[in-house]
């Protein structure tokens, strides 16, 4: 136990520091290479369209240093991010830092909220069409493969005119208050849940088939409990190991459904940035989400490696459910 | 079986939150006017997005404009001028006072206009030499007369703030204002809420609380609208204005705004530079299609640069722009320019082509100019459109690469459209307007107008700067825009302020 956190203790830092190089680079270097002049997109971005001229322009290219060498300006966030700064927003003046702070609170509280939503409908669903088949299963099957397929913008704006427009049960968009998440989590969660659904089922349908559950049933168990007992571990273990890999889906559905719920995340700051051309933030922002997208895989594989006694090393344990592949 | 359980277990869970939060919103809802608007409060700074704080009526400015749209005092009581008119003086309110409580004094509002000076903004081109306190009295001296001044301190970069808000290095850290609502609480860059402030000296108003959101999304703002959630919306797409329309719950509203769609022609260049090719252009533009078709607003075509609601500019007897795509040809014609067999014109063996910029913050500007695009083609001009951010226009009028831009130029960026007028069409141009175009007659005019020549002299000199616009087309109007807001059921006593100033909540009632 002690050695599995220990090694995804040290992984998580390497992979971190990997991510944090390589999404800072990158986005420099694409930022940089966006056509258009930087100093008229930031006095844009800090004076609003109808106040941008020359003037405006040229005292933001003269605040910022915009004349250095495209090596100076890197080494310089290279140089703050070796001491944990992120360097100041050009647009906002504040330190990217404080800028981006609360909008890492908002996303992930929206994407937690997401991410167990999905999981329990996913599970919910799977678990419906493997147990019940028939014409439920079918609808179910269909209902996944269009959700799967449907990108969270669209499923966003149905859910808002379904229901928040017409049965008014939320409020359309906002931020701050509690029910305010309720809609862009269940956007974000249908998204997902597709693809968590068919995994249950299909791995359910194994379990199912099984000599050990249908001896389970034999020897008395009601079905409940034999899917509690016998079929829930098994299930766990792929379920949670795809929607880890499903996390990479999230924060990407979270750039577009923050923008259109105005739920202000980092996924919105990311947005804003980027046609602000606000670079320390762009490079902020995207390094929040792959860190972020590091932390929670490595949360996940820690707990398939708790969770699996196959991979729980030195206990010796061989758990029954392992058998059932 | 136990499946079936499960299911009834999910759907119970769902009732129970949907019931708590309708609960949660019946007891939420006690009075808060809900404001939703695309602008979002990027900063506290009055010189970034300070007129969030002065259209919620949070900070004041020493002038505003009351409800018929005429200048009038906001944080200044009355205002005197010497004869020479190089020196004003403002006297302040006397019971104003601070958020914080303390007292509007004339120290803190030098402060304030003081550090707007020394931000990019309005102020600048003011010909301020010096701003000072006297009791209860703040002091402006110019170097020249500048008779638009009352206008330019309605701006809301010129707002003032108490002297907490400021921290140590200059910079505007919190909005302490002096308004009759002030923050309760704010989350940059999204929401702001408000609550009536206790010590206003005017009168109390009769909303108690406002929570401001920002929307980007046009789909959003169209779906709260009609949700019944939000009181008051502004900006609506125009595919959603005959959906809302449609709404007994929602009240759409329609203003006529002194923001004008116009074409930005560089005319430095070859082609542009006759003025028959730019009369040609505009006779080229179907403006009554495009008002009816992308506008959705049969009233929004352009007759001239300045709409109707700007009384004192736009020209009554004005000959209007007109769609006349013979006579486009003749005048093209005329300049040299013949169609080859595919119908494109060509002058010394060139094509006539041309790219025009535009840009999406105003999500109709990319469909006009595809419009444009299209009746270019009928008279032979090969138009391609690129979709860029709104500083390529500056941009590319600076590094001289512009050719045409589809634009939306706001004649109220302070309540006076001068302000507009000498950013654009100066000896040189200007960023948002004239590009290689000047006029001795127009600039002449201008200087007397900035300068204060007598009252009588000016509405002659105001038509004669519409006069030569129209004539010389250095920029050709396309539509005047409107502004679309719509409000809920539960408020009464709305009005709305053109030039955009105030929200005008305190004036709000519920019903």
């Amino acid at each position: 136990m002690f050695r599995i956190l220990f090694s995804a203790g040290l992984r998580v830092l390497t992979q971190a520091g990997f991510v944090a190089v390589v999404v800072g680079v990158l986005s420099f270097f694409l930022t940089r290479s966006l056509p258009g002049d930087a100093a008229f997109r930031i006095a844009a971005g800090r004076y609003g369209y109808d106040n941008v001229n020359a003037a405006s322009a040229a005292a933001v290219r003269a605040e910022l240093g915009l004349d250095l060498p495209a090596w100076q300006q890197l080494l310089t966030w290279v140089g703050d991010l070796a001491s944990f700064r992120l360097g100041q927003s050009m647009v906002s003046g504040e330190s990217v830092f404080e800028h981006l702070a609360p909008t890492l609170g908002a996303t992930l509280h929206l994407s937690l909220a997401a991410w167990v939503l999905a999981v329990v409908l996913g599970v919910v669903l799977g678990t419906i069409a493997e147990v019940r088949r028939g014409w439920i299963a079918h609808v179910i099957d269909k209902v996944c493969t269009v959700l799967r397929g449907s990108p969270p913008f669209l499923i966003g704006l149905l859910l808002m005119l379904g229901l928040a427009v017409h049965l008014k049960w939320l409020p359309v968009a906002g931020y701050g208050d509690t029910e305010n998440v309720v809609l862009p989590a269940l956007t974000l969660a249908l998204a997902l849940c597709g693809g968590i659904a068919q995994v249950v089922r299909s791995r359910l349908e194994q379990v199912l088939a099984s000599d050990a559950f249908e001896f389970a049933q034999i020897k008395g168990l009601p079905l409940g409990a034999a899917l509690w007992r016998h079929a829930a571990p098994a299930v766990a273990l792929p379920t949670l190991a795809y929607s880890g890999v499903q996390l990479i889906l999230l924060i990407e559905g979270v750039v577009v459904v923050e923008t259109l719920f105005a739920w202000p995340g980092v996924g919105h700051a990311l947005v804003h940035s980027v046609v602000e051309r606000d670079v320390p933030v762009i490079q902020g922002a995207a390094l929040l989400m792959g860190l972020l997208f590091v932390v929670l895989n490595t949360l996940v594989d820690t707990a398939v490696k708790l969770l699996d006694p196959r991979q729980r090393e030195g206990n010796g344990a061989v758990a029954s459910e392992g058998e059932f592949a | 079986m136990k499946a079936s359980r499960y299911l009834h277990l999910a759907i119970a869970g769902a009732t129970a939150l949907a019931g708590h939060v309708a609960w949660a919103q019946s007891q939420g809802a006690d009075r808060t006017l809900s404001v939703v608007a695309p602008w979002e409060i990027s900063n506290v700074d009055p010189s970034k997005a300070g007129y969030v704080f002065t259209r919620l009526e949070i900070a004041e400015t020493l002038m505003s404009v009351n409800n018929a749209g005429v200048l009038a005092g906001g944080l200044a009581a009355s205002w005197e001028t010497s004869p020479d008119q190089l020196k004003w003086r403002f006297k302040l309110r006397p019971g104003a006072k601070f958020h914080d409580g303390t007292p509007v004094t004339a120290e803190a509002a030098v402060k304030s206009l003081e550090r707007a000076l020394t931000q990019p903004g309005v102020l600048r081109s003011a010909n301020i030499k010096k701003i000072s306190a006297a009791p209860g009295n703040v002091v402006v001296e110019l170097d020249k007369p500048f008779a638009p001044l009352l206008a330019y301190l309605a701006h809301s970069s010129t707002q003032i703030l108490a002297p907490a808000s400021y921290g140590t290095d200059g910079s505007v850290k919190t909005v302490i204002g002096s308004g009759p609502y002030k923050i309760s609480k704010l989350q940059i860059p999204q929401r702001l809420d408000t609550e009536r402030f206790a010590q206003y000296d005017g009168k109390a108003p009769a909303i108690e609380k406002v929570s401001y959101l920002a929307a980007s999304r046009g789909e959003t703002r169209g779906m709260l609208a009609e949700s019944g959630k939000a009181d008051l919306v502004f900006t609506h797409d125009a595919v959603a204005i005959d959906r809302l329309k449609g709404k007994s719950s929602v009240q759409f509203h329609t203003i006529s705004m002194p923001r004008t769609v116009s074409l930005k022609v560089n005319a430095g260049l070859p082609k542009f530079a006759d003025v028959r090719v730019r009369q040609a252009l505009s006779l080229a533009m179907d403006r009554e299609g495009i008002a009816k078709a992308i506008l959705r607003e049969p009233t929004a075509q352009a007759t001239q640069i300045f709409p109707p609601s700007l009384g004192d500019w736009h020209v009554k007897g004005l000959k209007p722009l007109e769609h006349n795509l013979a006579q486009a040809r003749e005048l093209l014609k005329a300049a040299g320019w013949q169609p080859d067999a595919s119908g494109i014109l060509h002058k010394d063996g060139q094509p006539f082509k041309a790219t025009m910029r535009t840009f999406s913050d105003r999500p109709e500007l990319p469909r006009v100019a595809t419009a444009l695009q299209a009746q270019l083609r009928q008279v032979g001009i090969d138009a391609a459109v690129a979709i860029v951010n709104s500083s390529e226009i500056p941009a590319g009028h600076a590094d001289g690469t512009l050719e045409l831009a589809v634009v939306a130029r706001s004649y109220a960026l302070v309540p006076d459209p001068i302000a507009t007028l000498q950013q654009d069409y100066g000896p040189k141009g200007g960023d948002w307007g004239a590009m290689g175009w000047s006029s001795p007659q127009l600039l002449g005019a201008l200087d007397s107008l900035i300068s204060g020549s007598d009252e009588k002299a000016r509405p002659q000199l105001r038509s004669t700067i519409t006069s030569v616009l129209q004539t010389e087309l250095p920029v050709i109007p396309i539509a005047w825009i409107q502004q679309t807001s719509s409000s809920s059921a539960r408020i009464a006593n709305l009005s709305f302020d053109p030039y955009e100033t105030s929200y005008r909540i305190s004036q709000l009632v519920w019903k």
